[in-house]
């Protein structure tokens, strides 16, 4: 089984979020990395499964700036094979067309059986990139998917409906497959997994060599702090000052005390 | 054809994010001087037609074929991609559910036309339209357009428009379009829908739930949360990284793939506030939440607010509760 993984760096959770002067996305002095976190999971999946079939392959694939080989390096130091690097100079790309377009690209003589992605990215939260790149490479694809079972030419997949309910689909092979999180639990790298990672391949892509030049289809304009609406009525003071009068307000305002 | 919203069913009943869909074409063809259409995806649309056909909408299709009978990705996306051709509207509107994530990108990749998701408003500006979504939890927005020729697929976010915005009509004319299905453009086979886990806790007529989120940072002091819920006479609810790690059982997940609740006191402990965990607990009389992080975006719905640590605060309390 050949399967690629797609993972994306971006700003963990708790980083700071400061604009940057062109107000099209965040400054990035201060802010620390990680990997997608439903990209984690996709990654954590594809082991299980390569170690599950007992042979093939997890090649994963990240597009950004140079930094992002940090996060390729994390995933060939769990136990990815290779990993390929489309390298891109600006810090974001916002059209999810465009990036499943350059994945397609550089993907399509892999010929993997299997394609595995994170269901959204953390940073713009689109979506889609993992359908689109599935549609673009004759595969079929489903998302949002809490567990797997692989066999010679097809997946089942239990996919997450709405309101905690489950349904089983099975595709054919090549697919890809968008994983929602939750659907395992990712190892940490070892220590031989990181000396090992050192030693293995990320064979890296300029951008413009697998940019088609087809038309964006969708632009970020700016990023900015949302207006906030509601007047929420804030409670300060030390920690027994605040303990104090959310005891009042239990008792008072919402009559639970 | 100017806007066509598209609709969503669960055994024939729309979904209340379709009714939000059409409320917000009717807004966008209010503000652009354009009609709305609305179609019907099934095997049998009859009653959604029927609803939809109540509503102030120019005309109302209906594509039915016995392929529909049960959702597949690859049926839908073939379907209003045969529409959207057919009828060429200038944009095509859905709610940002799980089957629209599921399948529209299709759409999208089939017509190479933009799918702008999850936004939670639109504006007009110099003629165009910019719409606007959250990125980075929420934590931040975007203004985002489509470029080239419509049609541009757009999805909002659950609550973007409010269903009863719908403005009522005077019976919209049903329309049946054609629809060119076979057996062999569907390449999956999907299962009976079921549920995991018998709901054991009733979380949806608690009165008060002590809801903790990633911000608890483990699972040893979760006994903090279960200490305080006992003196509050509550339930414990979660975020669902806490159920993703495994430090709670999934029927304590309030949110989009878990329970909806509405308490008197909804107690929200290290949760950011993402809108997929919003929309099961917005409904709560009373949101009292307490996080390190003033920009938390569940600042936005909470009556009352703490900025600070709860790993410090949630003992204090605790003793603070059992002495009352
Ligand atoms: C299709 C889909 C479905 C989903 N369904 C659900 C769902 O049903 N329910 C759900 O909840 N999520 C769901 N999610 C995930 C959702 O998008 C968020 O990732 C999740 O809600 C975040 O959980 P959290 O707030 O606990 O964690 P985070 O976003 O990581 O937030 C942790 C918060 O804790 C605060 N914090 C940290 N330490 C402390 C401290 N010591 N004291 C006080 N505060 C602290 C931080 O400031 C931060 O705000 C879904 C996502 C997708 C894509
Ligand atoms: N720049 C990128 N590098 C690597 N993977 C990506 C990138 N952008 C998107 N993906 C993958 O596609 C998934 C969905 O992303 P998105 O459509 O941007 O929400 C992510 O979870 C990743 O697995």
């Amino acid at each position: 089984m050949k399967i690629g993984v797609l993972t994306k760096q971006v700003p963990s959770a708790d980083s700071p979020l400061k604009l940057d002067g062109g107000g099209k996305w965040i400054g990035e002095e201060n802010v620390t990395f990680a990997i997608n976190e439903s990209d984690a999971y996709a990654l954590e999946e594809a082991l299980r499964i390569k170690e599950e079939t007992g042979d093939g392959e997890v090649v994963v694939a990240s597009l950004g700036p140079q930094r992002v080989q940090r996060g390729i390096r994390e995933g060939l130091s769990k136990g990815a094979d290779r990993g390929i690097h489309i390298e891109e100079s600006l810090p974001y790309t916002s059209d999810p067309f465009l990036t499943a377009t350059l994945f397609a690209n550089t993907l399509r003589n892999e010929s993997f059986d299997l394609i595995l992605s994170g269901l959204q990215s953390d940073d713009l939260g689109l979506g889609q990139v993992g359908v689109l790149l599935g549609e673009m490479l004759s595969m079929s694809t489903a998302t949002l998917v809490m567990e797997t079972g692989i066999s010679d030419s097809t997946i089942r997949v239990k996919r997450e409906l709405e309101g905690g309910w489950f349904q089983w689909t099975t595709l054919k092979l090549p697919a890809s497959i968008s994983i929602q999180s939750g659907i395992n639990t990712p190892r940490y790298p070892s220590l031989k997994g990181i000396m090992g990672a050192k030693k293995k391949e990320i064979r890296s892509i300029a951008r413009n060599e697998v940019d088609d030049g087809g038309a964006t289809l969708q632009t970020l304009r700016k990023v900015y702090i949302p207006q906030k609406v509601k007047r929420t009525e804030m409670i300060e003071g030390e920690a027994d000052q605040v303990v104090a009068k959310l005891i009042d307000i239990f008792k008072r305002d919402i009559k639970v005390l | 054809m100017d806007i066509l919203v598209v609709l969503e069913h669960k055994n024939g009943t729309m979904h209340r994010a379709s009714m939000e869909a059409i409320a917000a074409g009717q807004s966008l063809a209010r503000d652009l001087g354009q009609t709305v259409s609305v179609l019907a995806m099934g095997e049998d649309t009859s009653q959604m037609a029927q609803e939809a056909s109540a509503k102030d909408v120019m005309e109302v299709l209906t594509a039915e074929h016995p392929l529909l009978k049960d959702y597949s990705a690859d049926g839908y996306a073939k379907v209003l991609t045969q529409v959207i051709e057919a009828e060429s509207p200038k944009y095509v509107i859905m709610g940002h559910t799980y089957m629209v994530r599921d399948f529209l990108p299709k759409v999208s990749a089939a017509l190479r036309k933009p799918l702008l998701g999850d936004n939670i408003a639109y504006r007009i500006e110099d003629g165009s339209i910019i719409f606007t979504k959250q990125v980075f939890a929420g934590k931040l927005s975007a203004d985002v357009v489509p470029n080239g020729d419509p049609p541009y697929l757009v999805t909002f976010q659950s609550a973007a428009f409010q269903e009863d915005a719908a403005a009522e009509g005077n019976g919209a004319a049903v329309r049946p379009v054609e629809v060119n299905l076979e057996s062999g453009h569907i390449s999956t086979t999907s299962e009976e829908p079921f549920q995991e886990t018998t709901t054991t806790v009733d979380l949806a007529s608690a009165d008060v739930i002590v809801s903790v989120g990633r911000g608890i940072g483990k699972e040893e002091n979760l006994s903090m949360i279960k200490a305080l819920a006992e003196a509050l006479g509550g339930q414990i609810a979660s975020s669902r990284p806490v159920v993703d790690a495994g430090w709670l059982p999934p029927y304590h997940q309030v949110g989009s793939s878990g329970q909806t609740v509405a308490p008197t006191l909804y107690l929200a402990l290290g949760i950011s506030g993402a809108i997929q965990h919003v929309v099961g607990m917005k409904g709560s009389k009373n949101v009292v939440v307490i996080n390190k992080d003033s920009d938390a975006p569940l600042f936005e719905i909470a009556d009352f607010g703490v900025v600070g640590d709860i790993l410090e605060i949630i003992p204090k309390l605790t003793e603070a509760v059992k002495a009352a």
